[in-house]
Formats: C-alpha cells, structure tokens, sequence
C-alpha cells in the first residue's frame, strides 16, 4: 500500500490541476487524509477507483463531521511609539509590546470517505471533501456515481448534517421525516422542547423540565387550547 | 426424487417430537410462572445499595461521592449529598447521601455504577419481576428502597459478595494499622471535633 | 394488497411478450408519477392508474419487516417494478448521544444497534478506540473476544437463517430449532456477562470480568454439541425442495455490483467475492486460527443461506482452536483507566467482521472526554442499498424473502 505522499503524488500526476492537501492524524492510529477540491473531486476519486495499482473498489464509510467557528487567540508583537520621561527629559522611544488578538476562523462541514480495495485487500484511503462555510455554501461534489455504496450514507450525511451533495440521485432525508427542520447532528443543534418530562427528572433534565413548564404555564394563560 | 428433501425434513420434526417425550435435551419449554429455571450467579437487573449490620441507615456503604451519577449514562440516579458525617465501615467519618433515587424506568442495567464505584457500595440484584402499575412512583426507588443487606448481597452473588467481604477486611486491616501508627501523633494533639453524630 | 389486478385473458400477443410490453410502461408510469409527485408521496394505497400500477406499502408494521421498516413497492400485477425502502423509524441519534457521553458510558449503548449481536458490537468500538488511543490488549482478552465473537455469529446466523424460513412460511418449526440452540448460546453469555442479550462486556484494553473454567468446560461441550444440530438443520432444510424453489434464482446479486454498493459480509460473499476482515485485516487474534471462507456462486437467497449455514460450521472450528488454546493471564491492559479516559487529538476507523458484514466505528477525538466525532458504520443499513435491485422482477412473496435475505436489524438501520 502506498502512502499518503505516494498516493498524493499519484493523483497529481494522473488528474492535472488537481487540489490535494495532506491532512495530518496526530493520533496512533497515523491514518492521514487527502483533502480534496471540489472541481476535481470526481475526477480523483475515479482515478484512485480506476487506478490498477490502488484499485479502490469499496467505499466503506461516508460521514460528516462539523466544525464550528473557532476562535483562535494569538499573541502578535507589535511595536508602538510610547512617551516616556528619562532623566526629566520626554522622549518619544520605539517599544515593543505583546498584544493579543482574536480573529474568528471560521467553521466548515466536511465530508469523509474511507475507501479500501478488495480487490488489492489494503486500504484505508480517507478522503475529505470540505464545504464553504456551515450555512450558504454547504455543497460538495456527490461520490454515489462512483460508488452505489454512498447513496444511503450521503443520503444521512444530508439529513443529520445539511451537507448539500451536488450530482447525487436522489438526495433526500433518510432518517429523520419529510418536513423536519433543521441538522439535529450539528454540534449547534437545539433540541426542541415538546416532549413529555418525567416527574423524576433531575439535573439539566430538571432546569429544562422547569422552564418548559413555566412557558407552558405562560402559553396556558394565553391560550388555553393551544396544546390541544 | 422429488419430495425426498420433504420427507428428510418431517423425518427429523417427528425425531425432536417423539424425543420431547423421552429426552431432557430436547424438551427445553419450561411452564413459566409455576416453574423456573435457577437465576444464573453473574446475571443482573437493576442495582441495589448495600449495607452492613442490621440497621440500613446506619450501615450504609454509599458515602454520597456521586461518581455513579455522574458516570450512569442515562443519568437515572440522583444523589443529595449530607452535611453532617456519620463513621464507615473502617470508622472513618464519611458522608452519606440523605437522598439516592434510581429510576428504574431509566435504568437500562449497564452495571457501570457497580463498575465506577470506590466503596463496594452499589450492586446489581438479580429480581426481574418489577412490574407495577404506577409507572412514576413506582418505578423510583429512594435509598430506602434500595437498601438490601449484605446478607441479601450474599444470597445472590456468592462469590463476588464473598471477593468484596475479603477486600474489605483487608482495607479495614490496614486502615486499623494506620490508626495505631497514628494514635501517638494524634495522642500529642488535641483530638480532632467529631464531624457528625449520627 | 387486496386488489391484485387481473391479466386480461384475450390478447393475441404471447404472455411473455405481453408481460415485457406491460412492464416498459409501467416503469415509464412509476417514473412519471415520481417526477410529478416528489419522493415524498404518503404512504396510501394510490387508486391503480390506467397501466395497471399499483403502489403498495410494505411495513412499517408489517410482520415480515423485522421491525418497524417500510417498502413502497410499485407493483404491476405481481411483479416489483420499483421499491423504495423507507426506514428511520427506531432513530434515536445513537451519534449524538454518544458525542455527548464519556467514551465508557457510550458501551452499553452499542449493546442496543444490533441487538442480536452485542459482543461484537462491543468489541468493534473497544476495538476502534483503543486504536484511537494506542492501546494494547493482553493474550487472554483477545481469546475471551474471539470465542465470544464467534459464538455470537452462531446464535446470529441460526436467528437469521430461523428468520428467514419463517418469512418463506415455514411457521415456526426451524425458527424453534434455531431459537433452541441460540438459547443455549444466551445462557452462556448470561453467565458471564450478566446479560443474556446486553451484554457491555468489553472494555477498552480487555475485558470486564475473566472467564472460569467452569465456564469454559461449559463452552466446550456446547461447542462439541453445535456440529450435531448443524447436520439436523441442514437435513430439515437444505434439500427441502420448497425452500429450494422459494430460493434459488431470487433475488440474485452480481458480484461487481455487490462491491461497487458497499454490501458485506454474508450477503458479498454469497456473491464469490473473497473479502472476510478476520482474514484481511487480521484484527485480534484471528491469524492464528485455521478457518475458511465461504462462498456462494450465484449470489441468490439460496447462496446466503448456504452462506450462513457454513460460517456456523466453520465458527465452530474457530471455537474449538481458541477454547483449547485460551491461555492464562491478566484481561486488561493495566495502563488504561476505567475513569476519566482521554484520548490525545486524533483519528481512528475500527472495524471489524461482524455476523451482519463490516460493523465501522469511526471517532475523532479532541483530547476531551467525549469523543468529537463517534460515527457508526452499520452494516444491516448499506447492505439495504441494493435491495431495489435485488428485488426488481420478483413476485411480491419474493420482495419478502429477499428481505430476510438480507438479514437487517432495524436497531442498527436507524440507530
């Protein structure tokens, strides 16, 4: 099996213009990805299929992971004009000083393939797909063409993270109903509050319980037969 | 031939049905309510609490750390810890939860309290036969409730209550041991106020 | 399904040429009405239209389902011309659940996707986190997950096989049998375990508690006894020529389409394809045992059964190695916590070779307490993407053969 590089190598050589980072796995596990572009994805992902030499046949796992904005703290030196008073005499003097400062890098949805190849019995090759950010720009190039294998799977990354896959057949919600708002695997998610509270509810259940009733007390004054 | 599969196949029910008659091993049904099959050692339904003497108060294993609550993964135990302390098993002066609740309608029989737990205090019992027709009450057990006597522990799990008894008595061996290496010290020093009265 | 459309009996066409005509424009129908209604049509008995289409709904509570499951099957006459399986009923975001729990707390949690199967449920997770963290198992942990491993694929396969007649209409009797032996397999586990079905018995670097020689003595009379009731199975069943009728030719799969769509396990190898992870992967402990893969020629309901029925047989050559063999010694890594376990920022995919086909766990950690990411990779759900085309041209009695074929536990499909 070649590595990482071999197989990044590989794709430049065969797909031209293709964008492939190597994201690295500081983990034991040492299983590092290919982050691929979105024009030539399909292109790649058919090469590292067609190639006789990787021959990745199987698609095994398609999922989604959700990255939200971060906010990143760094210390930046900057020098800065400062008055000071030496000897009784003010002076200007050059001076530098840390500072810190915060910027948002912003948050993305990413879709990950892991393939392996049973013809060659090796693998993983774990690629990445990235969107542009996590509310307008959610597409990604669809794999199903290439592989059945992710018609299901893209099908839940669609549903549960509101990752748009471009070219797939037939792109609908597979878990959750027709009609539900919302990516309950978002690591943003609210859950909705319209569930019936045990009377032993406890903790955060208990806090959650309470505020419930009391908009529920608040509705009932309201409108009684909203509930109904 | 055409059927012979068939014939083979009646062949064999008509071996497991006149044998159901003459053969322990294959009449396997068992007239439930009026016979039962023996409840095996290792086998676990919801956990109960332990206590050691005769009074379950008093005798309470449970020292109110809460790492079973914050460990249960469907958070279905409740635990108020007391602002007094009362003497453990070793003599040492302890918390004791003034309220552990399990809601056994939560519960889903994981073990993982008994697993987390540092004082031998929570284990799994082995009655299945729980149903009731209040579906809240009922089904939440206060550490009243959930009191069961080591003896009890013994009845149904012979062998670990017997690993956990002699784990115990080491510990309180040392513990005793301890306490005489450091009765000079503290003979020395005025005598520490005691933390409850319990 | 109460009105069947009749054939009309005057046509001076062959019925052969006359059923090929019919079915090109009904699939044209189906398509049309898909385009002009969306994908999201409720589930009712649509009025037939004039080609003769009839939508029917298969489940969700439908006995031959295997849960709550539901296919909405466009039929002409008897023959599927399109299906769409519908599933996410039993979802409970077992993912989200798990993001949200300590690594430990989220074991009994795997117990419940396939209910059947909870070892090796168990033991894909331990095993996926403990490459997550670099852990290493002692000797004697990984024998215990090998027997427990493979006594589950028994009691899975005899389910499923017992399933399977039961959706053909054998009414009970093989089920029974099935049940009898798996019975027997549950006792064994509840000794051990604690629990016949949930077990959470494997921990990261080991097991939870070590087995007895009691215990042992126990496995090996049962494993000693398996080989007895394979061959009375086998002679209820194999040649029993309404199972072979009911069987053969259904719902064949192509071996090339089976890898492109991701099926595994039983299902793929059924179809000739080579691909076992105990001999590709060589988790656990698995090279030291001698045993063979099965495999099927034509890829049909037949094939998957024979399928099944040998991987008993040869998980009982497994088990009579690793029960003569088991060594002493410690079951847990001594360097791994039970409490506040954290693995360093990383990555890992874990899988392993479960009754059902390749069961993933895929994880991301932080460095925190909860995994970041914790993705199941269910075997019973991607093996469903093939069903439509399995089940094309059959008879609808077909669809639920097929179905059991398949061998799906709804926990699993919809987590």
């Amino acid at each position: 099996m070649k590595t990482v590089e071999e197989i990044k190598a590989a794709i430049e050589a065969a797909v031209p213009g293709a964008k492939v980072e190597i994201v690295p796995n500081p983990g034991p596990s040492g299983e590092h990805s290919l982050l691929l572009g979105h024009e030539q994805a399909v292109e790649v992902a058919r090469f590292l299929r067609d190639d006789p030499e990787l021959a990745l046949d199987y698609l095994s796992n398609v999922t989604g992971v959700d990255w939200l904005d971060k906010e990143v703290t760094e210390k930046v030196k900057v020098k800065r004009q400062v008055t000071k008073t030496v000897d009784g005499v003010e002076q200007t003097v050059e001076e530098t000083v840390d500072e810190t400062r915060k910027h948002v890098e912003p948050g993305y949805l990413e879709a990950v393939y892991h393939l392996f190849s049973m013809a060659r019995k090796h693998g993983p090759v774990v690629l990445r797909l990235r969107t542009g950010n996590r509310t307008d720009q959610v597409e990604v190039p669809s794999l199903t063409m290439l592989w059945r294998a992710a018609e299901f799977q893209e099908r839940e990354v669609f549903d549960l993270y509101g990752i748009v896959f471009k070219g797939h057949p037939d792109l609908r919600r597979i878990l959750m109903w027709e009609g539900f708002k919302d990516h309950p695997m978002r690591k943003d998610y609210v859950e909705p509050d319209d569930y019936e509270y045990e009377p032993t509810a406890h903790d955060q259940v208990l806090k959650r319980a309470q505020a419930h009733q009391a908009q529920a007390a608040a509705m009932g004054q309201e409108g009684a037969g909203a509930g109904q | 031939m055409l059927g012979e599969g068939i014939l083979k196949g009646l062949a064999q029910t008509a071996k497991n049905f006149a044998g159901s008659y003459v053969s322990e091993e294959r009449l396997t049904t068992v007239q439930y309510p009026e016979e039962r099959l023996p409840v095996a050692e290792a086998s676990r339904v919801f956990p109960f609490l332990v206590f050691d003497g005769s009074e379950w108060l008093g005798g309470m294993r449970c020292v109110a750390c809460q790492i079973c609550e914050k460990e249960c993964p469907p958070k279905c135990i409740y635990i108020e810890k007391s602002k007094d302390k009362k003497p453990d098993y070793v003599g040492k002066q302890q918390f004791y939860p003034v309220r552990f609740d399990i809601d056994i309608s939560v519960c889903m029989s994981c073990q993982i309290c008994v697993e987390v737990c540092p004082f031998e205090a929570i284990k799994m019992d082995t009655a299945f036969e729980l149903a009731t027709d209040d579906r809240f009450g009922g089904l939440l057990l206060d550490r009243q409730q959930l009191a069961k006597s080591n003896e009890y522990y013994h009845s149904i799990h012979p062998t670990e209550a017997s690993e956990v008894d002699a784990r115990l008595d080491e510990e309180k061996v040392k513990a005793e041991a301890k306490a005489k290496a450091a009765a000079p010290a503290a003979a020395a020093k005025p005598p520490a106020p005691a933390g409850g009265k319990d | 399904m109460s009105t069947f459309e009749t054939i009309p009996e005057s046509t001076s066409q062959t019925s052969a040429e006359h059923l090929a005509e019919r079915l090109s424009k009904s699939i044209t129908a189906a398509a049309e009405a898909d385009r002009r209604e969306g994908w999201n049509r409720p589930p009712v008995f649509l009025p037939e239209s004039e080609n003769g289409v009839l939508e029917v709904a298969m489940g969700p509570h439908h006995p031959s389902t295997h849960g709550v499951f539901r296919m909405d099957v466009s039929v002409d006459g008897e023959r599927v011309i399109r299906l769409k399986p519908v599933f996410g009923y039993l979802h409970r975001n077992h993912e989200k659940i798990a993001e949200g729990t300590a690594y430990l707390a989220s074991m009994p949690y795997t117990d419940r996707l396939d209910y059947f199967c909870s070892l090796t449920n168990n033991w894909a997770y331990a095993l996926a986190v403990e490459k997550l963290a670099g852990i290493q198992v002692p000797e004697r942990a990984e024998y215990i997950r090998v027997i427990l491993a493979e006594l589950t694929r028994i009691q899975n396969h005899a389910a499923a096989v017992g399933f399977l007649l039961q959706d053909m209409g054998a009414s009970g009797t093989p089920l029974m049998y099935a049940f009898r032996e798996r019975e027997k397999i549950l006792d064994l586990f509840e000794q051990l375990t604690g629990s016949r079905m949930m077990c959470n018995y494997m921990r990261f670097g080991g097991c939870r508690v070590d087995v007895t020689d009691a215990w042992l003595d126990r496995a090996r009379r049962l494993v000693a006894g398996m080989p007895q009731f394979v061959d009375e199975f086998e002679a209820l069943l194999t040649t029993n020529e309404i199972l072979m009728v009911r069987c053969q030719g259904i719902g064949a799969l192509k071996p090339d389409l089976a890898v492109n769509a991701g099926v595994t396990g039983p299902m793929l190898r059924a179809t000739g394809v080579n691909y076992d992870l105990r001999k590709v992967d060589h988790y656990g402990i698995y090279d030291r045992f001698k045993f063979r893969i099965p495999l099927g020629d034509h890829g049909d309901v037949y094939d998957r059964y024979m399928v099944r029925i040998l991987e008993i047989r040869e998980a009982v050559h497994i088990l009579e190695q690793a029960l003569k063999e088991i060594p002493a010694g410690p079951i847990m890594d001594p360097k791994t916590k039970l409490r506040g376990f954290r693995p360093k920022p990383g990555e890992a995919y874990g899988r392993i070779e479960a009754p059902k086909g390749e069961l993933g766990f895929y994880l991301i950690s932080d460095g925190g307490s909860n995994p970041y990411r914790y993705r199941v990779r269910p075997p019973s759900m991607i093996n469903l993407t093939v069903l439509e085309d399995m089940c094309l041209g059959h008879n609808v009695a077909d669809v639920v053969v097929i179905l059991g074929s398949v061998d799906i536990v709804l926990g699993e499909v919809d987590r």
